[in-house]
């Protein structure tokens, strides 16, 4: 597989059938395909968000999780890879990221899977804007999701630490 | 020297995207030393860039820290922590 296919930022849905078939292609060596896909979750008790606005950097966020990829692959028996992450404006309900893993045996899969998303949270340039009845507002860092990167033995430091400040207390 | 400086969601909507910059450093060019003249430059980069604010820094399209040292055209982007995924 090619490193420029197995990561995709797109404004456009995906369809998650087509891509874990596309992933798996005509191997036969495989015995296990995870996926895990994240949705914009709106109109909550907590939250009356009426859409999402993601944006990236443009190379960087590429990169980024390109070597999430290979760290991956490096610690889990992964046969294959692909990450696709939407930008833009997204409205409740709709996809926001695929990331789909394959191995031998499932373990391998589920974790790299797991991995990747924990790694993608707290490393990948995103940022996400809700839309409420109050306005438009910036999502803040999650400490939890620090700590879900920290389980794998990952320096992360998003939310808390560093500079501190407003970000870090949610 | 000469840098080229990026600015992210809410950082980029009070300083705009950024862009082509010539910076003389008075001590060591490191991230830490860009981001304090920065904060000189008007009241909206002194606040946006306040020393309390967590604001992360990439370094030529990697996450650096603040003592990351910064080379004559290397690419400098400050944004806010991620929230993507």
């Amino acid at each position: 597989m090619s490193m420029a296919s197995r990561v995709r930022i797109q404004e456009a849905d995906f369809d998650v059938g087509a891509e874990l078939a596309a992933l798996q292609g005509d191997r036969t060596d495989v015995g296990a395909v995870a996926s895990f896909v994240g949705c914009v979750r709106g109109h909550t008790t907590e939250d009356d968000v009426s859409a999402l606005t993601l944006e990236h950097y443009p190379g960087m966020t590429e990169r980024a999780i390109e070597a999430m990829i290979v760290e991956a692959e490096s610690r889990f028996g992964v046969q294959g890879a692909l990450v696709i992450h939407r930008v833009g404006r997204l409205l409740p309900g709709e996809r926001i990221v695929l990331v789909a893993t394959m191995s031998p045996h499932r373990r391998d899969a589920f974790q790299a899977c797991e991995f990747l998303m924990d790694y993608l949270k707290t490393h990948a340039p995103f940022w996400k804007k809700e839309t409420t009845p109050e306005g438009e507002r910036w999502v803040d860092a999650r400490v939890a999701d620090d700590a879900a990167a920290q389980r794998w033995g990952l320096a992360s430091t998003n939310a808390g630490g560093g500079q501190g400040g407003e970000g870090g207390a949610r | 020297m000469r840098l080229s400086l990026k600015y992210f969601a809410s950082l980029r909507e009070t300083l705009g995207p950024g862009g082509a910059l010539d910076w003389q450093p008075a001590g060591e060019p490191t991230a830490e030393a860009l981001r304090a003249w920065l904060r000189t430059q008007s009241d909206a980069h002194a606040q946006a860039l306040a020393p309390g604010r967590a604001v992360r820094v990439a370094v030529d399209q990697a996450l650096a820290d603040e003592a990351t040292p910064l080379r004559d055209g290397a690419e400098v982007a400050f944004f806010p922590p991620v929230t993507g995924g």
